[in-house]
């Protein structure tokens, strides 16, 4: 019997299918020393926070695709290094809109009152309480006529496209067009909304419908685009199902079809209202500014509260003591914080409706 | 017999007044969105065109309207591109964490704080900037001044309220990073799934997986997302008529109170005390403006479509 010789078996060591890793607690660890190591240079130089961090940023950057260099070759470098970077991309931009939070709040919240509320720009004595509720009533006013102009035309342009244009090619053209218009500045549909009151109404003609038409323009291709959205969306089975039935084209699409998608067109209506309630431009050129409170989107100039913040910052007046904030920089950022909260509110009230009348697929 | 007979002797359904007038009213809701936009062209042209030919006191230094919105137009091109240089490759970091480096549960938070970004309102952002951002940044403005003073952009002298066209650029840049984000994020996300796995399959990194089977899937996408990014950018008003304390003329010196202000904030902060001869010179930059970014979006849109033939095929 022949002695047999075990075949010679790859050990484990020599021959492995996987490349060499580093440690899956290798970022953290290289965060660690990298934040250490950058202390100590901030410490001996007495720099802040800030820089701390920065530091410490880029030391990590630099140390975790080097540690990977070595074990791990170029390839698994560079990917270590773009994760950093995207993930440092990202930090990077979170970083102003903390601060702006933070410092709308912090300085807006002060000035917060009911008088601050309840009471107008308008006064008769130097020592009256003033407030912001003229610029209130405007924004109300101005962005409610805007809605009510581009609702019923952003609605039934879309149902347009959807239900009667298919394929034409007035249709194709609308659809681009509209595309076109999302990207119109502000300031030129002030300027179309101005040169269109001062061509009917002579030269010096500021009034609040003149706001609400330059804030259609800029609310139709949002509202357009979100209603043809969800009527695509609607099964065209419901459809096929009401004109079986005999019933004529214009009841199936107000009785079968709106209904059906009325969650999400209120949905993009309310996002459109976020989006233009916080416009500045086209209401400081057309709506033109006053103290007093106006009711009349008709008649007059109405001071909107993006434009209130503008002007009080430009013009913030003189502290009462030497060195003190400026009354103008104070109500510009309580002006700030109820304007937050107004777009804040509607964006959350967009989503909650979308929310619920989300159409609901299968049984 | 009384019967209702909704066909008539051809066999076709005879048209009802209902729906006559339903479509007529939906044709013509589509008819006042290409009035409006042909609208804007139109008012904007005659009440613009005589600011083209004013005498030479209505164009301040300049004497004609060339030269009155050559360095206007200067300025806001410039502020767009340093918004862009910053935003771009921020937004497709972040656009990248959200689609496919980060898991779900933090990917969507931080897609919703970007959304919330997108909805603050440009004036918030213009106060935000003139307040924290400008003065947080002077010093920093002076060190490059000191330090790398060769460099034609910092030349100097650097400002000291920190109210430059870079600190414009970097407010703009803010406010562009959601639209860019959303736009890439949506386009990322479409690659299909089988391409990224084939990649990773072959043995491919996290980065070449998405080089060889995202990037060039969603290139056009992510071209066209800065395209839209750029026309933001042109036309802000508030954000740059707040920030920037604008003088001088055409110069690449970014740290300095030098540069020329943008079309729109120039619109913004001079309308007030124009005579009606001023404002028509300022509409007329403002044409000029409409024209420049409609021709910006319409590119934008143009990669799009012919992308979508494209993939259609």
């Amino acid at each position: 019997m022949s002695v047999t010789t075990a075949p010679v078996r790859p050990s484990a060591e020599s021959v492995s299918f996987t490349a060499a890793r580093l440690p899956r607690f290798a970022p953290a660890l290289v965060g660690v020393v990298a934040a250490a190591a950058a202390g100590l240079p901030v410490l001996l130089l007495g720099w802040g926070v800030v820089a701390w961090a920065i530091v410490a940023g880029l030391v990590f950057l630099v140390a975790l695709p080097l540690w990977a260099r070595v074990v791990e070759g170029s390839r698994g470098a560079t990917d270590r290094l773009v994760t950093g970077l995207v993930w440092a991309a990202c930090i990077v931009a979170i970083v102003p809109l903390v601060s702006l939070l933070y410092t709308v709040v912090d300085r807006g919240l002060p000035r917060i009152s009911s008088t601050f509320l309840t009471y107008s720009m308008y006064r008769t004595s130097l020592d009256q309480e003033v407030g912001i509720y003229h610029a209130l009533i405007g924004t109300l006013l101005i962005t409610l006529f805007a809605a009510l102009i581009s609702v019923p035309i952003g609605v039934m342009a879309a149902i347009y496209l959807i239900e009667y244009g298919k394929g034409k090619r007035l249709a194709r053209w609308i659809t681009f067009l509209v595309d076109v218009m999302t990207g119109i500045p502000s300031i030129v549909a002030g300027l179309f909304a101005f040169a269109l009151f001062i061509l009917l109404f002579g030269p010096s003609t500021r009034v609040g419908i003149g706001g609400s038409v330059a804030l259609s323009l800029l609310m139709i291709p949002i509202v357009v685009r979100s209603t043809e959205e969800m009527l695509r969306l609607v099964p065209s089975e419901l459809r096929e199902a009401a004109y079986a039935l005999g019933v004529p084209k214009w009841r199936t699409i107000v009785k079968v079809v709106l209904p059906t998608a009325l969650g999400g067109i209120v949905t993009g209506v309310t996002l459109s209202i976020a989006r233009v309630v916080g416009e500045t431009a086209p209401l400081l050129l057309i709506a033109g500014l006053t103290t007093r409170t106006n009711f009349n989107v008709f008649d007059g100039r109405m001071t909107t509260l993006p434009v209130l913040i503008y002007t009080q910052n430009a013009n913030p007046g003189i502290a009462e003591t030497a060195g003190g904030i400026r009354p103008g920089i104070e109500i510009a950022w309580g002006g700030a914080l109820v304007l937050i909260v107004i777009v804040m509110v509607l964006n959350l009230a967009a989503r909650i409706i979308g929310k619920i009348f989300a159409p609901k697929t299968g049984h | 017999m009384a019967t209702t007979v909704v066909a008539d002797d051809t066999g076709r359904a005879k048209p009802r007044l209902g729906d006559t007038i339903f479509s007529r009213l939906a044709l013509a809701a589509g008819i006042i969105i290409l009035v409006a936009l042909a609208g804007v062209f139109i008012f904007l042209t005659i009440e613009g065109a005589p600011g083209l030919v004013k005498p030479a006191s209505f164009y301040g230094s300049a004497s004609t309207f060339a030269g009155y919105v050559a360095p206007l137009l200067f300025g806001t091109v410039l502020a767009a591109i340093i918004a862009l240089v910053v935003a771009v490759p921020l937004s497709w970091g972040i656009a990248l964490v959200v689609s496919h480096y980060a898991p779900k549960r933090v990917a969507t938070p931080i897609a919703y704080v970007i959304d919330l970004l997108a909805a603050v309102p440009s004036v918030v952002f213009g106060l935000w900037g003139i307040t924290v951002l400008a003065p947080k940044l002077s010093p920093v403005y002076q060190w490059l001044e000191e330090h790398a003073g060769w460099v034609p952009f910092f030349a100097g002298p650097a400002s000291t309220t920190g109210r430059t066209i870079l600190t414009a650029g970097l407010v703009l840049a803010i406010m562009i990073i959601p639209i860019i984000t959303a736009i890439s994020r949506e386009v990322f996300s479409q690659t299909p799934r089988l391409h990224e796995e084939a990649a990773l399959a072959l043995g491919a990194t996290r980065w070449e997986m998405l080089r060889l089977a995202v990037f060039p899937y969603a290139r056009s996408g992510m071209v066209s997302a800065v395209m839209l990014g750029l026309g933001r950018a042109l036309g802000e008003t508030m954000a740059v008529a707040m920030v920037l304390s604008a003088g001088g003329g055409i110069s690449f010196n970014l740290i300095s109170n030098t540069n020329p202000a943008s079309i729109a904030s120039n619109i913004a902060s001079n309308y007030r005390e124009g005579t009606p001869g001023k404002i028509q010179v300022l509409i007329a930059t403002g044409l000029v403006l409409f024209l420049v970014t409609f021709l910006v979006n319409f590119a934008a849109r143009w990669v799009v479509t012919r992308n979508e033939r494209k993939l259609a095929r």
